[in-house]
């Protein structure tokens, strides 16, 4: 039987109140756990608990309760071989901007243990997988976003860890350096039983990298699976209707809420998002329905359901909505 | 051990990167030594004043000044790696707190030392003479880097507690105008009045100060400059455990 190699069990987190800012329960009996070897990508909004998370497994933050163990460890009691078990990947940039690419894995190698010659050759190995010799002896601060990530993910790695956190990695990268940080992310998985966890906000990362997901909000866990099998739970089909102008005095809930086979019907300005059983046949019973009562439509388009459609069913609010109060 | 000395490679590598950092800090003293050495050249007139020349009184005390001044920025390379993930990424290894603290703290006194150096190389130029000899010199290197390390350990305590560049130096302004003025650094004690001198008994830089004075002197006072240069050892460890102390509360507050 495969251990865990992160185990979160009911962990419960506090910020006491602040100047201008209430008090606030970050983690609210947080608990999952993460065979080894596996990628499990931690989904929610911003402030849904993810970097908290990693934080009190990292060591670096305390929970108020709960109990986390890191590859068989506790995190409160045995700091020491936690920290040198893990690699941690912050949500900032992590690199000295003043020393070179190469300095900076030397020196993280360094405060690991390995000698010099070792930290040295480590460094260039690492500068080869992430396709940064070239620039490996220019300071970090001359790096773009996308080459400054990809060595923070190799600083995370110089020590060879046995769990690797990698707190939203593409956060504020363009799609390009996006795709090929998703490349290298993917590669690493297959990697001599390397566990990863990874937050994200962005659904279709945690559906690019993650074996296993868990989505959180308000500080738990709302629903945990692989995101094929979060996906197959969702019977039937999903349909995204834009109407011209929005619902604001709730007819059009109400007209769909008695058409037969609709369900999960959420408005949301003018978009209207719905659970159908077959895409093809509630497609025009839909439309039908809003044209009786001369309610105009955009654009209607039928999917498959995807991970927002699941985000969207365990905590009643749409991805994007979320987002956009984040922001 | 090996993480102190490895933090502190990390913290000269890029001080000898930007010399003209290290030259710019330089200005200042400069001035104030030729400003207030033109200035109250005249003080040492004043009776029960006992130097006779001001600008050899004024030297180790613009030294301790120069030392506490530039302490203050330590905070700010903390508050660096703070905004970025450096530190967060050190906090989550196994590197030894001690050493983040004392390896930045290190890599600041070498730079101290190159200041004081460079203080009285202008000192002397402007025509200070002691006649201490070579451990008068060695002792106000020493006390120097006593008050950069201690201050800069303060420093990157606040910077630990405020996170913000803004507060840290807000702060030290406030600390460090009382530290030079409530001192002997620019007039002797005797001619000073009696509350700057009872403040300056519980002043670190001024302790500095004193024992520098003592050590230059023809005919030190030995159990002065011992006694100065204990309270400030003392003083320097502990600052230093209590800095080392607020790595917890940052990381508490995360």
């Amino acid at each position: 039987m495969a251990t865990d190699a992160l185990e979160a069990v009911d962990l419960v987190k506090t910020y006491p109140a602040g100047r201008k800012k209430p008090r606030l329960r970050a983690l609210d009996g947080l608990t999952f756990s993460v065979p080894e070897g596996v990628v499990l990508g931690l989904l929610g909004p911003n402030g849904a608990g993810k970097s908290t998370t990693v934080k009190i497994l990292t060591t670096l933050s305390r929970a108020d309760s709960g109990t986390a163990r890191v590859v068989g460890y506790d995190v409160n009691r045995s700091q020491e071989q936690v920290r040198r078990s893990i690699g941690y990947v912050p949500q900032k940039s992590s690199s000295d901007p003043l020393a070179t690419g190469v300095e900076n894995l030397v020196l993280s190698g360094r405060i690991y243990g390995l000698s010099r010659s070792l930290a040295v050759r480590r460094a260039s190995e690492l500068l080869e997988r992430f396709e940064l010799t070239a620039v490996g002896d220019r300071p970090v601060k001359t790096y773009s976003g996308g080459m400054q990530r990809k060595l923070d993910v190799a600083l995370g790695l110089v020590h060879r860890p046995r769990v690797l956190f990698l707190d939203e990695p593409t956060t504020g990268l363009d799609p390009e350096a996006r795709a090929e940080l998703w490349n290298e992310v993917g590669r690493l998985s297959g990697d001599e039983g390397l566990t990863v966890l990874l937050t994200t906000h962005y659904l279709e990362e945690a559906d690019w990298l993650a074996d296993q997901l868990a989505i959180v909000d308000h500080g738990k866990v709302v629903a945990e699976g692989t995101p094929e099998a979060l996906k197959a739970e969702l019977r039937g089909d999903s349909v995204h209707v834009e109407l011209v102008s929005p619902d604001t005095d709730g007819l059009v809930h109400r007209l769909l809420s008695d058409l037969p086979g609709v369900g999960e019907i959420v408005v949301e300005g003018n978009v209207l998002r719905a659970r159908v059983d077959h895409g093809a046949t509630a497609v025009p019973a839909v439309l039908g329905a809003l044209e009786d009562k001369a309610v105009p439509v955009t654009a209607v388009t039928v999917s498959r359901p995807s991970l927002d459609d699941v985000y969207l069913r365990y905590t009643g609010r749409s991805f994007r909505s979320v987002e956009g109060e984040a922001a | 051990m090996t993480h102190t000395t490895l933090i502190t490679g990390r913290w000269l590598r890029a001080q000898y990167r930007q010399p003209a950092l290290i030259a710019f800090t330089l200005v200042q003293p400069a001035i104030w030594l030729l400003l207030f050495g033109q200035l109250f050249r005249g003080v040492v007139n004043i009776p029960g004043f006992g130097d006779s020349s001001y600008i050899a009184f004024l030297t180790p005390g613009i030294v301790m000044m120069t030392a506490l001044m530039n302490s203050g920025w330590s905070g700010t390379t903390f508050i660096a790696d703070m905004e970025r993930g450096v530190m967060d990424r050190m906090l989550a290894s196994p590197v030894s707190r001690g050493g983040l603290m004392a390896g930045q703290l290190i890599s600041n006194a070498t730079t101290t030392v190159i200041q004081t150096i460079l203080v009285f190389a202008i000192g002397f130029a402007a025509g200070a003479r002691y006649d201490g000899g070579a451990g008068g010199y060695a002792i106000t290197v020493f006390a120097a880097m006593l008050v950069g390390t201690a201050f800069g350990s303060l420093s990157n305590a606040v910077a630990l507690l405020t996170r913000q560049d803004e507060a840290l130096i807000g702060i030290f302004q406030f600390v460090s105008l009382p530290l030079t003025f409530m001192s002997s650094i620019m007039i002797d004690p005797r001619v000073a009045p009696h509350w700057v001198n009872v403040a300056a008994r519980f002043n670190p830089v001024d302790w500095a100060a004193l024992a520098a004075r003592q050590a230059l002197s023809a005919a030190p006072d030995w159990s002065s400059v011992a006694r100065h240069g204990l309270y400030l050892v003392a003083f320097t460890l502990i600052v230093g455990w209590l800095s080392t102390r607020a790595f917890r509360t940052y990381q508490r507050s995360i």
